[in-house]
């Protein structure tokens, strides 16, 4: 098949940016839509050209670094994958395809479709974690754990960090990502300690990095790879609101 | 080169805790006067960085990637083992120490698999204790599976997202000392040298890759976590961006590399689908539980798989090796499966694949249960190809997966470099001629969290206390070099691109130097290797500037040493003249097809030693020795 393909090119996060129009043309269906974007930069780079940056590398869906928005939607048409894992098989021939980085205030575009997600980092920096320090640990089947919790916990830690939460959103809210991780560890009998600290320390630090806030549209859960659950958003909010009135007024003993 | 692995003298069992209390300890408060650079985040290190953290040294790391989230690690999938004996069949952390050992025929070193074997169980508490969700029983203990190679059930896993769930573990206990600032974490900086300083080694070049700043970091010791090279193949289930640059510049500065013709072809990937692939995608050798893996008896047969009865499909494994069917080790499950392609019995459009068949499993289990098992890798396989394996069988064939070869390294993780540490799959230490599965989970992690942050203290409380800064000669020295190979990468301005002088490099080396190698084979990639090099330097494109993003420069960089890399590699599978493990010297086969060793000649680990681009390195010896395994040709029949 034979596209034409309107890229979001921009020399660095200084610069204003523009689309710019590729033609993509012998593209087979068995080709992932990132052989694809290959494909065309084989050819700039023939042609002297720059190549479009993108970021990239598992392309097996689990490592989180690909993510663009293709035709308005976070990692493209299909739901449940990441844009290395759509393949050509769902576009046709003679499509215009439109390719833009994730956009929000707290991931700055670096150059063309690659952008800054390290507010990601920060935010798991501010407790995203169980303290243990390494040898510290029980034997590991000490404390038996229903599996229903095990699989819930599984289920919100599938996150990839990929940002298309994020992109999705119209407030441009990392209300999932950050959920997803405070759901994950407050699941477990060892997150239990710092199970309000964590929540109030990376929903503070998620809101000084600019993201917005949740007003329950739901495009986060629609848009993400690994079909994380705007439920956990429920949880971490009451785990914010039980961690601030326990600081207003004390903890019970 | 001087090998000296310096094997503690003590019993085997008994061997790392006498060591650790031989070890000199650094003090806590001076701890803090040390810094350490770890180049990598990945399991190795991550893990690593983040203990030494804990411990209290300053550490600096480094990864390319733009979090340390994103490290290849992640994307291993099937799980890893543990001597934990929790499903009581018999399994013990000599067991685990014999199976590895036999399972990477006979070409690692005992000492330090034992102690892979038993830090085992340090492992799984520990990721537990993290939060690492690991699938349970309805009692809420832990399950297991069994994995190639072994017939007891040791595998720990959390659906078919074992690495990820490890590597954020790591990654988040990583995060935790950044916060506490006791690791800076330098994202996005690609090392491209180590700093040797009177014979130590002192620090590293880096490129900051959105700045271009190229800049040296120094440092009272260096861990390189950087993984393994499999993509010099080009064609890998290895990430984009895995690459060989950071072992092979500690090489070319003084480091022995060791077995780098080890390599790994997983029998477990999906077959290529068109030339302009870029990468092959790993389906987990978890699979191999209870999918039968078969080809139509008849060459040439095109009739779909359910029209194809039972009695005219062959399947090979079961009937070559009935005590281990479909789980013989990695290496002759991939060796047998290239057999029945090359015999004309491959299936799929390109006739590249054999089957692997969830039917009977379904048949038996309900495809609940199977979904619970594979459901992931089975919604990623059909994502990939089209086709639903609850279906028609999943189409598999081996490729590139693992590399066992990397730096040398002793007891304690140190290369020849003194002050050089390699952890993690850039170094060769545990899986001799072939790693098993859910085994490079449990090395990188037993390196980085438990055996570098003590036996980098017994290095520090050693080494002369120098000051050394970024103005020593031998660090502008480093940084001068880097700067001068990048400008030449960028002037040459000829009219290829650095992926179509990967491709023909990769083609070269599978052909040569992939599944089965011969003499004359190896002898004509020798030749074609330096042609291709030379080429590259006149011939190729890359865009751009050296001052900014630029993604074509870095890998021109890495395709570069790779280009010199390969030589060493050939080099290495040349001069093992015998099979063992995945090297398998079409010279060197038993009557039963099986890879032939030679004991006598090759009990040894090959470490090369640099020369010079283009110049033959020299091969050295470390001598095996088998006292506990006996040596014994390997059978899974």
């Amino acid at each position: 098949m034979n596209l034409t393909l309107h890229v979001w090119r921009q020399a660095g996060p200084d610069d204003a940016g523009a689309f710019e129009t590729y033609r993509a043309e012998d593209i087979s269906d068995s080709m992932s839509f990132l052989d694809m974007l290959d494909l065309v930069n084989e050819d700039l780079t023939r042609k002297g050209k720059e190549p479009i940056a993108f970021e990239h590398d598992c392309r097996e869906g689990i490592c989180g670094s690909c993510g663009m928005m293709i035709n308005g939607v976070a990692h493209g048409p299909e739901r449940l994958i990441t844009a290395c894992q759509l393949h050509m098989r769902s576009f046709k021939d003679g499509d215009e395809i439109w390719i833009e980085p994730f956009r929000a205030t707290a991931f700055p575009v670096m150059r063309d479709l690659v952008v800054d997600r390290n507010s990601f980092d920060r935010v798991i920096q501010a407790g995203g974690y169980i303290s243990v320090r390494t040898g510290s640990a029980q034997d590991a089947n000490a404390t038996p754990i229903p599996k229903r919790d095990a699989d819930r916990a599984f289920d919100a830690a599938a996150c990839i960090g990929c940002g298309a939460c994020v992109a999705a959103c119209p407030n441009a809210s990392a209300m999932l990502f950050t959920a997803a991780k405070v759901a994950h560890l407050s699941y477990l009998p060892q997150g239990q300690a710092e199970r309000l600290e964590r929540a109030l320390g990376m929903a503070s630090q998620h809101d000084a990095e600019g993201f917005g806030n949740c007003t329950n549209h739901g495009a986060c859960q629609e848009a993400c790879p690994k079909g994380i659950s705007v439920d956990y958003i429920a949880r971490l909010n009451r785990d914010v609101l039980k961690g601030t009135l326990n600081k207003a007024v004390g903890t019970p003993d | 080169m001087e090998l000296n692995a310096r094997i503690p003298d003590h019993p085997i069992d008994r061997m790392w805790e006498r060591h650790r209390f031989d070890m000199k300890l650094v003090n806590p408060a001076n701890k803090r006067r040390y810094q350490v650079i770890v180049v990598g985040t990945g399991l190795a290190g991550g893990a690593a960085a983040a203990t030494m953290g804990e411990l209290g040294y300053q550490v600096k790391a480094f990864t390319f990637h733009d979090s340390p989230r994103r490290a290849h690690s992640i994307a291993a999938q099937g799980g890893i083992n543990a001597a934990k004996n929790y499903q009581g069949d018999g399994d013990s952390v000599y067991r685990l120490f014999y199976d590895t050992v036999k399972g990477g025929d006979f070409r690692s070193r005992e000492a330090n698999v034992y102690r892979l074997a038993e830090l085992s169980l340090n492992i799984i508490d520990q990721a537990v204790a993290q939060g690492v969700p690991f699938a349970r029983e309805y009692g809420g203990l832990l399950a297991n599976r069994s994995f190639g190679g072994a017939q007891v059930s040791r595998t720990f896993y959390a659906r078919g997202q074992t690495g990820q769930q490890l590597l954020l573990g790591a990654y988040q206990a990583l995060e935790r000392q950044v916060q506490a600032g006791t690791v800076q974490m330098n994202v996005r900086s690609e090392m491209l040298d180590v700093i040797v300083v009177d014979g130590r080694a002192r620090g590293i070049v880096t490129r900051d890759l959105v700045t271009g700043r190229i800049e040296a970091h120094m440092a009272d010791a260096v861990v390189l976590g950087t993984g393994g090279y499999s993509n010099a193949f080009f064609l890998s289930t290895n990430a984009m961006g895995c690459n060989v640059t950071a072992t092979w510049r500690a090489h070319r500065r003084g480091a022995g590399f060791a077995n780098p013709c080890f390599t790994q072809i997983h029998p477990t990937c999906i077959p290529q689908s068109g030339e302009y692939q870029g990468k092959l995608t790993l389906m987990s050798e978890s699979l191999r539980n209870d999918g039968r893996i078969w080809v139509p008896k008849e060459p040439g047969d095109t009739r779909a798989a359910a029209a194809i009865p039972d009695s005219e499909r062959d399947y090979y494994l079961e009937r070559l090796y009935p005590s281990f069917g479909n789980l013989t080790p990695r290496d002759i499950a991939s060796r047998r499966a290239k057999e029945m392609v090359d015999s004309g019995h491959g299936v799929g459009p390109m006739r590249n694949g054999v089957y692997l068949d969830f039917r009977d499993a379904i048949q038996r289990l309900g495809k609940a249960a199977v979904a619970e098992r594979y459901g992931n890798l089975f919604q990623m396989y059909e994502k990939i190809t089209g086709e639903d394996p609850y279906d028609v069988p999943m189409r598999i064939y081996p490729a590139p997966h693992y590399t066992m070869g990397g730096l040398w390294v002793d007891y304690d993780l140190m290369t020849t470099v003194p002050g050089l540490f390699a952890i993690g799959e850039a170094n060769f230490s545990d899986h001799g001629a072939n790693r098993l599965g859910a085994s490079a989970l449990m090395q990188g992690l037993a390196d980085g969290y438990f055996i570098i942050p003590l036996t980098i203290g017994n290095y520090l409380a050693d080494a002369p206390k120098m000051d050394v800064g970024v103005d020593h000669p031998a660090a502008r020295d480093a940084v001068r070099e880097v700067t001068d190979t990048q400008e030449r990468l960028l002037a040459v301005k000829g009219n290829r691109t650095v992926d179509s002088f990967h491709q023909e490099l990769g083609r070269i080396l599978w052909d040569h130097c992939g599944m089965a190698r011969t003499e004359a084979g190896l002898r004509e990639a020798l030749q074609k290797i330096p042609e291709l090099r030379e080429r590259f330097w006149k011939e190729v494109l890359v865009p751009g500037s050296g001052a900014t993003l630029n993604q074509s420069l870095e890998k021109a960089g890495r395709v570069a040493d790779f280009l010199e890399f390969a030589e060493v590699m050939c080099w290495d599978a040349l001069t093992r003249d015998e099979s063992c493990g995945a090297h398998y010297r079409v010279e060197h086969t038993t009557e039963e097809g099986e890879a032939k060793r030679d004991d006598e000649n090759f009990a040894h680990g090959a470490v090369w030693e640099f020369k010079g681009v283009g110049e033959e390195p020299v091969r050295h010896r470390e001598p095996l020795h088998f006292e506990h395994v006996p040596l014994s040709q390997r059978s899974y029949k």
